[in-house]
């Protein structure tokens, strides 16, 4: 098994005594995904931030792809991790200045200098995976949601990233159009990417997860195995957390 | 508010409108005929028998005022389009450290905005006229060979010559307008969402190639109005001239008023000028500005 995300000890204090992230260690082996669980502000959009250096942290230590970063976060090395690993946000984050396909032709063109020709080509191959091919010339603000993110997700995808990073990637859609997202980041799954979500999906995390990771105020109280997860969870906060999400 | 109502409120201002207007233009005329100057533009003919220090067409004292006054506004020109460069490179530099993560670089250039902005415009050109350059040695103070110099004669430069006068001008309204810029500036960066910068970092873009590919192209469109509005102030700001003693088009409307006594042809003209040249900022920018928006098929 090689491990491709390795943390070890992340802790990020924001004021005195508030922990953003509180002694977090985790390890992500190549193929895998990890769900991350957790209520508003337990800091797991923290966590899978500070992956590719979106957030710092104090103490610690974290390995990606095998290039380490500690608390001194330098700039080459994030730069690196960068341009292996793809993000998906909640809010697509989409350039509304550029087309669908110069969003995502945009990396690949100026972070890793290929041809246009050859970069358009590789688009609209990733968009045609994500069945929307036919969106190609359009702008993001004629889309809809499921669509946004959908393209987000091809950007993502774009650089050949060997680790994708979801941040509640359908928490910002209209219930009907979560599950054209979720379908095409299960499609991910199967095809064996790497991949860390963080998600309030219980159906979808069952389907997709190889472990479960469960955060409250900056801690993990536990990593289980979905099955394990969702049915017995080990802690009596993950069960209440678990309840409280089924009554939705 | 019924019809009849809305009628009646339109015609009431009409009549103040106009009442207003015409005690305005009968003491006007009145006070023409009175003084029996009358109202006529012949005299801009006439030779304006006085000398310019700066001109950047020939002008001897002979000339008539209508070349004066075609002169002045040569030098307005002059000095608003250089100090409108002058100004916007350095009001982009201090918006960008503004807005930018270094902090010290941020310190310095919020010191610069506080500074500039609180104290008034007439009191740096004196600042730099009598501090800046009257102060300088009228032995040539930093010489290079011949080919830059500077003294309190102004600069000259491999054989252009810029006269303190305009030099004190173009620092004066630049610096003053620059901190304003650079307030329009931060404001068009930060208009821009913090997702944006997410998003071309996670992609692995450098800083310097997100905020030229994606920050500022979403940044204009909130940074283009205030700007031309700075452009504007500085135009009209440009007749401050007179008090360091530069030529410009008000300058000399004030010695044509003062030898003629055409006080109010002089301001008509001066009005007119100015109101050409400010619809001329406003449409170039405006083109400027669609073409940006044209760019930006969405929304």
């Amino acid at each position: 098994m090689e491990p491709i995300v390795i943390a070890k000890n992340l802790t990020k204090s924001y004021t005195k005594g508030l922990r953003a992230l509180d002694n977090v260690s985790l390890t992500v082996d190549r193929g895998k995904v990890l769900v991350v669980m957790g209520p508003s502000g337990s800091g797991k959009s923290t966590l899978i931030r500070t992956f590719n250096g979106l957030e710092t942290f104090d103490k610690g230590e974290l390995n990606i792809l095998g290039i380490r970063v500690d608390s001194s976060h330098d700039e080459k090395r994030i730069q690196k991790i960068r341009k292996r690993v793809g993000m998906v946000f909640q809010q697509f984050n989409l350039f509304p200045h550029l087309s669908i396909l110069e969003n995502i032709t945009l990396a690949p063109v100026h972070v890793q200098k290929r041809r246009q020709a050859e970069a358009d080509e590789y688009g609209m191959y990733l968009l045609s995976q994500m069945g929307i091919d036919s969106h190609a010339y359009k702008y993001p603000s004629q889309l809809s949601g499921g669509e946004q993110q959908r393209v987000a997700i091809a950007r993502a995808l774009a650089l050949k990233p060997e680790l994708l990073l979801f941040d509640e990637p359908t928490s910002a859609l209209d219930p009907e159009r979560i599950n054209e997202v979720l379908d095409a980041i299960r499609k991910l799954a199967e095809q064996g990417m790497t991949m860390v979500v963080v998600t309030h999906e219980i159906s979808f995390a069952k389907d997709v997860s190889d472990q479960v990771l469960f955060m409250d105020s900056g801690k993990v109280i536990e990593t289980s195995h979905p099955d394990i997860f969702f049915s017995n969870a080990k802690h009596e906060r993950s069960r209440k957390f678990l309840n409280q999400l089924d009554k939705h | 508010m019924k019809i009849n109502q809305k009628i009646f409120l339109q015609l009431g201002i009409f009549i103040i409108f106009f009442g207003l207007m015409g005690i305005l233009i009968n003491n006007l005329t009145v006070n023409l005929a009175r003084t029996g100057i009358g109202f006529n533009f012949s005299w801009l003919f006439k030779p304006a028998s006085f000398a310019l220090a700066e001109h950047p067409l020939p002008f001897t004292s002979s000339d008539s005022y209508a070349w004066a006054l075609f002169i002045g506004w040569l030098n307005s020109l002059k000095v608003i389009v250089s100090s409108l460069i002058l100004a916007t490179l350095l009001g982009a530099l201090i918006g960008f450290a503004r807005a930018g993560k270094n902090s010290l670089l941020g310190f310095i250039s919020a010191a610069y905005i506080t500074i500039i902005r609180q104290t008034p415009l007439l009191l740096q050109l004196m600042f730099w006229y009598f501090v800046g350059f009257l102060g300088l040695k009228d032995n040539m103070f930093i010489q290079l060979k011949n080919i830059f110099s500077v003294s309190n004669q102004g600069i000259e430069f491999s054989g252009l010559t810029f006269s303190s006068e305009f030099l004190a001008l173009l620092l004066g309204l630049s610096i003053f307008t620059s901190a304003f810029i650079a307030e329009v500036i931060r404001g068009g960066i930060l208009s821009v969402s913090r997702g944006q910068w997410e998003a071309f970092r996670s992609l692995g873009l450098s800083e310097r190639k997100g905020f030229i590919r994606i920050i500022l192209p979403q940044a204009l469109p909130a940074i283009i109005p205030g700007l031309t509005s700075q452009y504007l102030n500085l135009a009209k700001n440009s007749t401050l001239a007179i008090a360091v003693g530069y030529s410009d088009i008000y300058a000399i409307n004030d010695t044509i008023i003062n030898q003629t006594g055409r006080a109010i042809e002089c301001f008509i003209v001066l009005l007119v000028s100015f109101l050409l040249l400010n619809l001329l900022i406003t449409n170039t920018m405006e083109i400027f500005n669609k073409l940006i928006l044209k760019s930006r098929k969405y929304s």
